[in-house]
């Protein structure tokens, strides 16, 4: 009746994390079969009806004996935290050349967008064996994308983003849950993770983007304009770069102006005003959009006005792909 | 009765203007015993909702506010106030030979705060509830549309109680011991909780302030903690996981000292290692202030604050391993007697032992990206929670009733109401380990139909602690009117409170006791 399931190791970390798992889940079994044959052992040898409660020997107890168990088990316990630090600073470490896609968590679904414009919800499909970073925000509150059969979870923050990095080895659908309690629904906001092979993966966005230059559906049966919302979050960017008045200010040629330029700026290393040191990422970006004096670069004014409940996640995520593009 | 009993003042009002030690500790007990009734009905229904996948008998948002009483109800109004304010108010002064705490007034005082808190608290809940979660996370508790200002308000003023009555408690041990205690010869209750009183005063001031930020921000809209009004989400966890990780301590030391008192009595041996014991609880609750960011793994906390918060939080393990050593290590050529205290002590070692190993899969870094927030760790903190202090308390109430009401409990059904419940607890709780690592979150009102099977078995289960605690519950009301009259030490035990009349007579000592031996005398020097 029993019929336990068992979760497949899909991702190139799952196995790591079993292999930990089940190394402590070893060193507390012996530990535990230690304590409990004693507690076992020792109430049936010497019960009360087998000893005289008069005649216990009197033992206060053997400081060598805590001694050397509290030296064992402290290597035992920083082996363990070692290799759970390991594996755990893989799992952070995002690939070079990853696939990256923009995940929006919200009461009580996950909207994802490729590079290429192209929206899905609740539905992430990536190509197997190719390295993925899910940068991912909330317009709510807290979320946390988790993939049990990847073995991996992220909280998904409002205001900031956080990022998710993994590499799927095995084709199929697994489910992706919300972690991270956010009311209602929260049980009912789940995502399919589809891994397909590469080649299919790249076959499935040739084709979406073949459909959105004609701009029809390839089997005819519904007309698709390119609008906004299918707009490329890179384009996007670019519309909103002239918008919302950026250039004014920031050029993309690399010639600083009011403020700095948008060539060349994500990755880089700034001075800021106070004298410490930053790296351009996606945060400090949205950092800077939201809240710009929170760290200024060094020689520049604090002039810029905040953007803050003027531009949507969409928004903002744009800039940032579009600052991206400009890195070269 | 012989002699004058610290009972035989009668009326509400000699009740509710004591400032007997004893009486408050009685207060406080059957306020809590009444949280954790409704605690425990809360959980069989978040259980029987759970019995099978899909809707079986509530809807998701009174699911969520169920759930969110249970652990609420269950943390502040029942575990954290249970064991130091109801049988430590009763049994500290006696055990260090005080005729009451330091501060009686003060301490009546501190009940009224407490219950002050609490009845916002249930006014919250008759308000319509709370669904956040008992950990109130921004900015879901901003958002939220229920009563989160009353709760936290509530919480906020038991906060007070809990402050003062550790203060009361650190004054207590060092001004009131009687003439020859020395610190190393109190009992190791007392050791427990000192060391709770010091977290209770450190830590509490800061879910103080939490709950307090909150509700302005809740009012008045200062952005805290909401991004939308410029506030850091993340901020509120690192805020309330500073009080409530050390929180855990004070829930779970005090229950560690009822086990080193019961052990060395029902096994007839001095305690082993008694020093390696009462550091141990100093060394946890000092850590206990250092590890709060393993509950933020994956919250986007930086990685070398991840670092530090594992490697720290690997190190509790070390006094904690200690303890467990030497209880077991303390039945070694003892004389056994498996009376019912005996048995919940034993449950504590088997169900705590769980509990802490558990909590490494939890602390290493990899393992828990996998499992936080999943049903491994609802499993891990029930099986330290009430695995270890429950148990701890359970023994506590058997092993002190005889003192404190001058009446026995009856051992067979104490017994087998253990039994339910040593098995029930398993059967609720031992399956959810395995859901978690499959990869089943907590919180979920519903879930996919592979976790179904497990999910029948845990809900079976928490019936069984049900059946068990019902029949606990009938026995010791039932002891009170025809209960065998107890004498002064059934037990046969050495520390002070079995030198005295069972019940104390209100004073304690009709003479200041003068110590002369530790509290763990037994067996034949060689």
């Amino acid at each position: 009746m029993l019929a336990l399931f068992k979760l497949p190791q899909s991702s190139t970390m799952a196995p790591n994390i079993d292999n930990l798992f089940n190394f402590i889940l070893w060193v507390s079994i012996v530990s535990f079969t230690i304590i409990v044959v004693g507690l076992i052992v020792f109430v049936l040898k010497y019960h009360r009806r087998r000893s005289d409660p008069e005649k216990t020997p009197y033992i206060e107890g053997h400081t060598p004996l805590e001694l050397s168990i509290c030296t064992v088990l402290f290597v035992l316990l920083m082996g363990i935290f070692a290799w759970g630090w390991i594996d755990y600073a893989k799992i952070i470490t995002p690939a070079q050349n990853a696939v990256e896609i923009n995940l929006i968590g919200r009461q009580w679904l996950w909207e994802l967008e490729y590079s290429n414009g192209r929206k899905l919800t609740n539905e992430l499909v990536i190509p197997k064996g190719k390295p993925v970073t899910l940068i991912m925000s909330s317009a709510d509150v807290i979320h946390s994308f988790f993939v049990p059969a990847f073995r991996l979870k992220q909280d998904v923050v409002p205001g900031a983003y956080t990022q998710l990095n993994f590499t799927a080895t095995e084709i199929g659908i697994f489910p992706a849950y919300c972690a991270e309690y956010c009311g209602t629904a929260h049980s009912g906001m789940i995502a399919k993770v589809r891994v397909v092979e590469p080649e299919a993966f790249e076959k499935w966005q040739q084709i979406w983007e073949i459909e959105q230059q004609l701009g029809e559906d390839s089997r005819g049966d519904r007309p698709v304009a390119p609008t906004a919302t299918t707009e490329k979050p890179e384009a996007r960017g670019q519309r909103i770069y002239a918008e919302k008045g950026c250039s004014a200010c920031h050029t993309t040629t690399g010639q600083p102006l009011v403020g700095p330029s948008f060539k060349g700026l994500f990755g880089k290393q700034e001075e800021l005003a106070d004298g410490k040191k930053t790296t351009v990422d996606e945060n400090y970006l949205r950092e800077s959009i939201m809240d710009p004096q929170a760290k200024l670069v060094k020689g520049f004014q604090p002039v810029m006005p905040t953007y803050k409940g003027q531009l949507s996640d969409e928004e903002v995520n744009g800039i940032v792909a579009f600052i991206k593009s400009l890195k070269n | 009765m012989a002699h004058a009993s610290y009972l035989d003042k009668k009326g509400l009002w000699s009740w509710l203007s004591t400032v007997d030690h004893k009486r408050i500790g009685l207060m406080y007990f059957w306020t809590s015993m009444g949280f954790f009734a409704i605690g425990g009905i809360l959980a069989l229904l978040v259980r029987l909702e759970l019995m099978f996948p899909g809707q079986t008998i509530i809807d998701p948002n009174l699911y969520n506010k169920m759930f969110t009483l249970h652990g609420a109800i269950m943390v502040f109004m029942f575990i954290i106030p249970i064991i130091p304010a109801a049988l430590g108010n009763f049994f500290l002064p006696i055990l260090i030979g005080a005729k009451d705490v330091a501060f009686p007034r003060l301490n009546l005082a501190s009940y009224y705060i407490f219950v002050t808190g609490a009845a916002l608290a249930v006014i919250a809940i008759l308000n319509g509830g709370v669904d956040t979660g008992w950990t109130f996370y921004t900015p879901y508790s901003i958002r939220s549309a229920t009563s989160v200002v009353l709760t936290s308000l509530g919480v906020f003023i038991m906060g007070f109680s809990s402050i003062l009555t550790g203060l009361n408690f650190i004054v207590t041990v060092h001004k009131l011991r009687a003439p020859g205690m020395t610190y190393f010869s109190m009992p190791l209750f007392v050791w427990a909780i000192y060391a709770t009183a010091i977290i209770q005063v450190l830590a509490t001031p800061v879910i103080g302030i939490t709950t307090l930020l909150l509700v302005m921000e809740r009012v008045l809209g200062i952005g805290f903690f909401d991004p939308k009004l410029g506030g850091d989400p993340v901020l509120f966890q690192h805020f309330f996981w500073f009080y409530s990780h050390p929180a855990v301590y004070i829930m779970i030391l005090p229950g560690m000292g009822i086990v080193s008192e019961v052990i060395p009595v029902f096994a007839r041996k001095h305690i082993f290692g008694y020093k390696a014991i009462a550091y141990s609880s100093l060394a946890i609750a000092f850590i206990s202030f250092i590890v709060w960011g393993h509950h933020m793994f994956v919250s986007s906390q930086s990685p070398l604050a991840n670092f530090l918060f594992s490697i720290l939080t690997m190190l509790v393990a070390v006094p904690t391993a200690i303890k467990v050593f030497n209880w077991t290590a303390t039945l070694y050529k003892g004389s056994i007697q498996l009376a019912t205290p005996m048995l919940y002590a034993l449950a504590f070692i088997f169900l705590f032992t769980i509990g802490g190993l558990t909590g490494l899969f939890l602390a290493a870094l990899s393992v828990d990206v996998h499992l936080h927030d999943t049903y491994f760790v609802v499993a891990h903190f029930h099986y330290v929670m009430m695995g270890g202090t429950v148990m701890g308390l359970l023994a506590g109430i058997h092993y002190w009733w005889p003192k404190v009401f001058g009446k026995m409990y009856p051992e067979k059904l104490g017994k087998l109401a253990w039994g339910f419940i040593f098995l029930g607890f398993n059967m609720t709780f031992l399956p959810q380990f395995y859901l978690g690592k499959m990869g089943m979150p907590r919180r979920y009102h519903d879930y996919p139909v592979e976790y179904a099977s497990l999910n029948f078995v845990s809900t079976v289960g928490s019936w069984s602690l049900g059946i068990g605690f019902a029949i606990m519950f009938s026995y010791l009301i039932w002891s009170l009117y025809r209960g065998k009259a107890a004498s002064a030490n059934p037990w046969n035990g050495k520390t002070l409170e079995w030198q005295i009349p069972s019940p104390p007579t209100e004073h304690n000592f009709e003479e200041t006791p003068v110590i002369t031996a530790g509290p763990y005398e037994y067996g034949v020097r060689t």
